[in-house]
């Protein structure tokens, strides 16, 4: 086993334009993804650095805000291939589906980046859904 | 008047038979050998899990698996479950954790786990305590990573750390390398010098620990090591205690390669499928290894020094002894020792872990000295208990009660405490999901017999299962699950195992890294 694909996803009481405002926008990963302490984006690179100070180097792949998919490579030496996949669908009744799929060589980083962005995924609908409630 | 202070020490992956007291001959174990002679010896104690973070989640929390909620290796024991520690503290007991935590993943480059981040900032976590412990120091099997072990090496002896095995590959697997003489996967020639290995220096800083408290001071340590848990490299200066072309192979491995089959053939198909290099269930396993290239000598040579390693221990924990009657807390203390799963050493022509639940992997070590001034009366308890018991154990020597939150109860001193209190049955249970192949097993231990139910996964069609009769089969090589003549007997066991089933954790916990 070489490659692994592992998704997690999520379902956001928030209209998918406004989880796709962040999710969207690599510079804001930090605010979200626990384990990633900062993010520098130059284009379409970007590089974040995790909470290990471990820097990640990014390349965008596609950032597409009509169909809110945003896609990354990481171009750092511990994998042969890796690409993610962040997904927002609009479930029609002002709430979202985020997914974030994960693909990589080796197969284990495919995990270590899904299983991070799972948790992370709960955060920003932890996020998100507290903003929502009345004062 | 002072409480009886607590002394656990947890090993990793130890199997029964490696203890003297339990007739083991390979390993020369005369600390814990004392420990049982004048406390009680269990002869029949089983994990929850065989594998370490929801084994250990349940040591610590009291419960089973499904309740607290970590069902496999990867999945985060939260951090606000509930903690024996915790109990401990609250009730005036210092605490500590010394040794491996494993309640958390290993494999974190974002650093997001707590157990993984608190060695950058000391041995004090922030807000007083973690998981009810207030003094932390962590190591787990090898010398990379962010844990304290790893961070001393690096400041005080960073020529050494290049010499200890590479646990995971280029490809961050599980290593199926060996370069001892056999070949065999996980062994290595480790140059490190006795002193500066884990197994020392856990040692060293529960005497640490031990030394910072006052006289009059209630403790209860959680000594924890690695240890005998793969990779094999103990310090090479100890390897030669154990010739390993001396090693009589174990009773539950054939050197018949039919004969192995045979007998794999007759359990669920993940047992062939595993054992041919066909499927891999599981991270805790080399992915590029198979089971069915495992050769005499490297059974013999994996064994050696995995006694070797059990002698360290044993011999360490002889120096924390030591220093606890140098403090005058001698007849003060209660040691409860044991290990958190067994391991496949050559059974069935297998080595590490997985989804099998037989003795190699559920049979444990489990010691309990109660403190002298308790006044209690050596024994040998062969009823059935589990991990799950030892919370509320330490729980009753503390003079707690036992909160309602712990499923198990506290360790029977006797049989007859056992039947008393009506310690009949133990159940194990497994569930993985990893890269698309989904092993779900439930499995009660009671009157002799072991019986394993299959639920609906990968390779499993939900009717299969396993059943041994302990006495006439204590290797379990024969499957009794469709012997007609033991109908009756499997029904019975399956009723009492689903009617036993705890309550699951709300809402699933999802599985954040491998290990």
């Amino acid at each position: 086993m070489a490659r692994g694909s592992v998704r997690r996803e999520v379902r956001i009481k928030r209209p998918a334009d406004e989880v796709w405002a962040i999710v969207g926008d690599p510079a804001r990963v930090q605010e979200w993804f626990t384990g990633i302490d900062s993010s520098t984006v130059d284009g379409t690179t970007c590089v974040v650095t995790t909470g290990s100070g471990l820097p990640m180097p990014e390349e965008i792949v596609t950032n597409d805000p009509i169909q809110r998919r945003f896609q990354y490579r990481i171009t750092a030496g511990m994998f042969n291939e890796h690409l993610s996949t962040i997904d927002v669908v609009d479930l029609g009744d002002g709430t979202s589906l985020v997914t974030y799929a994960a693909d990589a060589d080796p197969g284990t980083m495919a995990l270590i980046i899904a299983g991070a962005a799972g948790s992370a995924l709960l955060e920003l609908r932890d996020r998100l859904e507290v903003q929502e409630e009345p004062r | 008047m002072p409480r009886r202070k607590i002394l656990f020490v947890t090993t990793d992956q130890q199997r029964y038979d490696t203890l003297g007291c339990n007739g083991g001959t390979l390993a020369s174990t005369p600390v814990v050998d004392a420990i049982a002679a004048s406390g009680i010896r269990y002869e029949r104690a089983h994990p929850q899990s065989v594998v370490c973070m929801p084994s250990r989640a349940t040591m610590l929390t009291g419960q089973y698996p499904t309740t607290h909620g970590v069902w496999m290796n990867g999945v985060p024991l939260p951090v606000n479950a509930p903690s024996v520690a915790a109990v401990l503290h609250r009730a005036g007991y210092h605490t500590a954790l010394i040794g491996k935590p494993h309640f958390e993943p290993f494999l974190d480059p974002f650093l997001r786990f707590a157990e993984n981040a608190i060695a950058q900032h000391g041995t004090t976590p922030s807000g007083g305590t973690h998981r009810g412990f207030e003094h932390l120091e962590f190591a787990t099997h090898t010398a990379a990573g962010p844990l304290h072990y790893s961070r001393w090496l690096l400041a005080e002896h960073p020529e050494v750390i290049g010499g200890f095995y590479s646990v995971l590959d280029s490809a961050l697997q599980v290593n199926a390398a060996g370069d001892g003489d056999t070949g065999a996967p996980q062994v290595h020639v480790n140059p490190v010098p006795r002193e500066w290995y884990h197994t020392d220096w856990v040692a060293d800083r529960t005497i640490a620990w031990l030394d910072s408290l006052g006289a009059d001071d209630d403790w209860f340590c959680w000594m924890s090591f690695p240890d005998p848990h793969h990779p094999w490299d103990p310090p090479q200066s100890e390897v030669g205690r154990i010739d390993w072309h001396e090693v009589p192979l174990p009773p539950g491995y054939s050197t018949d390669a039919s004969d192995r089959e045979r007998i794999i053939d007759d359990k669920p198909r993940h047992w062939r499928l595993w054992y041919d290099g066909e499927l891999v269930s599981n991270y805790e396993a080399p992915a590029e290894w198979v089971p069915a290239t495992l050769t005499p000598d490297q059974v013999r040579e994996v064994n050696a020094r995995n006694a070797v390693e059990c002698e360290l221990i044993d011999e360490a924990l002889g120096r924390v002894l030591a220093r606890i009657d140098e403090r005058g807390w001698g007849d003060d203390v209660d040691v409860v020792f044991t290990t958190d799963h067994g391991e496949l050493q050559g059974d069935f022509g297998l080595l590490f872990k997985g989804p099998y639940h037989v003795d190699a992997l559920m049979r444990l070590p489990l010691v309990w000295r109660p403190a002298r001034s308790a006044g209690a009366t050596a024994a040998v308890v062969r009823s059935p208990v589990g991990l799950i018991d030892l919370a509320p154990t330490f729980c009753t020597i503390a003079g707690l009660e036992t909160p309602e939150w712990m499923q198990g109860q506290a360790l029977p001193e006797t049989d007859a405490d056992a039947d008393e209190r009506s310690f009949e049955r133990v159940l194990t249970e497994w569930d993985s999901e990893l890269f698309g192949v989904g092993v779900h097993v439930r499995t009660i231990t009671r009157g002799g017999w072991v019986c394993s139910a299959y639920r609906t996964g990968t390779v499993h069609d939900g009717t299969e299962g396993e059943l041994y009769d302990l006495e006439d089969d204590p290797l379990q090589q024969h499957n009794r699950w469709n012997d007609p003549a033991c109908r009756s007997q499997r029904d019975d066991l399956l009723a009492d195992l689903w009617d036993n089933q705890p309550p699951a954790h709300e809402p699933r916990l999802q599985l954040e890294a491998p290990v």
